[in-house]
């Protein structure tokens, strides 16, 4: 009960603040802005077709009025909310009249799977790696080893990815440019290896950029780590190296990593944006980049909320899951 | 202030390579100004499509410039967005981490539960959404003081838990007691802590602009007339540099974000370094000759780029 007070209602209120907060600053936004998204829209529909005056008035007039941009702020606000709690983003203009909500749905998948499995590897590997080489700190290899780290780490997603494409998509030619996979989606080898296949590059690039993150901290952390009285007791007690690492000194530096990976989750959804842009990847990220294109408001707004909504959810739910790691906190 | 310069430069190795790197940077800005073009006239002046040569060290684009001159006015405005980038955001992340930090209480609460709201929004993708809507009208200035407008959650965060610690030290105490007023406090005792903090702060602060504005630029986000890192990175990847076999349009500017991030980030680490009061213990004992260091049996050799 004391858990429950002290810990998990002011995280689900967290969560509400982050919603609000992020939903309003996503309505104000394109209101406050010195241009009015209906006319710079209709201006795009207009600019290789010649249309009757009075047709364009009338479609100004409908879509204003679709969006709701006739009546007041505050009115404004309440159709907004309104709206957005029946799960309704409005019609899509790239490809009029398929609902925000349905193109989105076919591209989520795909970022999911990339980002799920890209974040995986690399929380794993950067704790892990971060681990042995803050605790073989002197070696050559672990040297070494920080060394690349830390000359990647500050590289932005899109260079590192360009990187990737230049050696391994265009000079060596090992890996394809664009796609997610190829043959028709069945729960076949084939199929599965064309996914594996399309998705490598992708997800290297990100894999890369976050273990650098995930590195940098867990050696600094295992650094502090090791200074403490019962590692050096289980050293002198020959507890056997491996299990130090794994067992004492990892298990210790992971509850940080827990609740950072919580507030970067944010930071690494930008990183496949960007990633799936470059590949082509039909995630959330290629659609983005082609509704930039379209000028496809209600869809760049959709992922916009999206995103917010998805990343603080994500966020919350890792942060529930911490009691399960940190008997400290279960047992207050 | 000098002499922490100099007694980085003597005992980081990683500030040394950092500043290193940087020079470089500021001899493209220098060479900027001496540019035999104009900046907005870069377009169409020499042959297109050359690979480097004596002429051309880093080779033409296809819109027929002068990918070196080109680069030096792209580091120039890359930089400057950074810089108004980091001067909004790290001043609103200053005043509210400090306001916050020293007064506490109810607004302390209030700012940190939207702060920690803030930290978790994608930043991305409401950048996309703005530049979607202002397209065409964000000159680099105003790409400055939009990413600005966005990164001061964390960084406040950071000011204020460095505040929070700095009050609760024993010289503080000795200050508040021997009737110090507050302001005397900040200014004499806190802010000499806080300065090399902001410095590092900063650093990162421009690590995450000019990433930022190679991502807003390459989705063609920003204006594509004034040439930034991202900008020449958006026109090479139009033109197909790197798939009909001219990939040193898009080389050119992706080893200039690489140094730039490296120099700034490897400049950092140093900072970072003697910031640590550990390290600072293995500097001073440095001055007093070899074997007073090889007492420590702690002793770690921390700094990555050390040989």
């Amino acid at each position: 009960m004391n858990l429950l007070k002290t810990y998990i209602l002011p995280r689900i209120l967290q969560w509400f603040l982050v919603v609000f907060i992020g939903i309003s600053a996503t309505f104000l936004i394109p209101r406050l802005s010195p241009v009015n998204p209906v006319d710079e829209m209709l201006a795009r529909m207009t600019a290789f077709q010649s249309m009757n005056p009075e047709a364009f008035a009338s479609m100004r007039e409908s879509t204003m009025a679709l969006y709701g941009l006739d009546k007041t702020l505050p009115e404004q606000y309440i159709a907004y909310w309104g709206r957005l709690l029946q799960g309704d983003l409005g019609p899509s203009f790239g490809n009029f009249p398929r609902p925000v909500s349905d193109v989105i749905a076919v591209a989520l998948p795909w970022t999911i799977g990339l980002l799920g499995v890209a974040t995986a590897i690399s929380w794993t590997a950067g704790v892990l790696l971060g681990a042995l080489a803050g605790y073989y700190h002197d070696r050559r290899w672990a040297q070494g080893l920080e060394r690349v780290v830390v000359t990647v780490y500050p590289v932005p997603y899109l260079i590192i990815a360009f990187i990737l494409i230049l050696i391994f998509a265009a000079w060596l030619k090992w890996f394809p440019l664009v796609g997610g996979s190829r043959g028709d989606p069945a729960l076949t080898w084939e199929y599965i290896s064309t996914l594996l296949y399309f998705g490598f590059l992708p997800g290297l690039s990100i894999v890369i950029g976050a273990t650098a993150f995930r590195f940098i901290m867990a050696k600094s952390l295992t650094t502090t780590e090791i200074a403490s009285d019962y590692v050096q007791y289980a050293e002198l007690a020959a507890v056997p190296k491996r299990k130090i690492i794994l067992f004492y000194v990892a298990r210790n530096t992971m509850l940080p990593q827990v609740t950072d990976l919580a507030l970067s989750l944010g930071a690494i959804f930008e990183g496949a944006l960007i990633t799936e842009v470059l590949f082509a990847y039909p995630g959330i990220g290629f659609v983005t980049y082609n509704a930039i294109y379209n000028g496809d408001y209600n869809v760049i707004m959709g992922i916009t909320l999206l995103s917010i909504v998805g990343i603080a959810t994500a966020s919350l739910l890792i942060d529930l899951l911490y009691p399960v790691f940190d008997p400290r906190v279960r047992l207050r | 202030m000098f002499t922490t310069i100099r007694d980085l430069f003597k005992f980081s190795p990683s500030f040394r390579v950092g500043s290193l790197i940087l020079l470089l940077v500021v001899v493209m800005l220098v060479l900027s100004a001496f540019s035999p073009y104009e900046e907005d006239k870069l377009r169409r002046k020499v042959k297109r499509n050359q690979p480097p040569s004596a002429d051309f060290i880093f080779g033409t684009t296809s819109q027929g410039q002068d990918v070196f001159w080109m680069l030096t006015f792209s580091v120039r405005n890359t930089l400057i967005i950074s810089v108004i980038a980091v001067l909004i955001g790290r001043g609103i992340g200053v005043v509210l981490g400090m306001v916050s930090g020293y007064f506490g209480g109810t607004f302390d609460r209030v700012t940190q539960s939207i702060v920690e709201s803030v930290i978790v929004i994608p930043r991305l993708p409401l950048l996309i959404l703005i530049g979607a809507i202002l397209r065409g009208q964000l000159t680099i200035y105003s790409l400055g003081i939009l990413i600005g407008l966005l990164d001061w959650a964390y960084p406040s965060k950071r000011y204020r838990a460095q505040i929070l610690s700095l009050r609760e030290r024993d010289f503080t105490h000795t200050a508040v007691f021997s009737g110090m007023s507050t302001v005397k406090i900040v200014i004499r005792e806190h802010l000499p802590f806080i300065i090399p903090f902001m410095l590092a702060d900063v650093i990162s602060g421009f690590l995450f602009s000019i990433g930022i504005e190679v991502t807003l630029s390459y989705l063609g986000l920003a204006n594509l007339d004034s040439p930034t890192i991202g900008t020449m990175i958006y026109w090479g990847n139009y033109y197909q540099s790197i798939w009909v076999g001219r990939s040193w349009v898009l080389i050119a500017p992706i080893v200039a974000t690489v140094l730039l991030v490296l120099g700034f980030y490897l400049m950092s680490v140093g900072l970072g370094e003697y910031l640590d009061p550990r390290k600072r213990l293995v500097r001073l004992t440095a001055h007093l000759g070899e074997e007073a260091q090889d007492d420590d049996p702690r002793k770690e050799k921390e700094d990555v780029w050390a040989p």
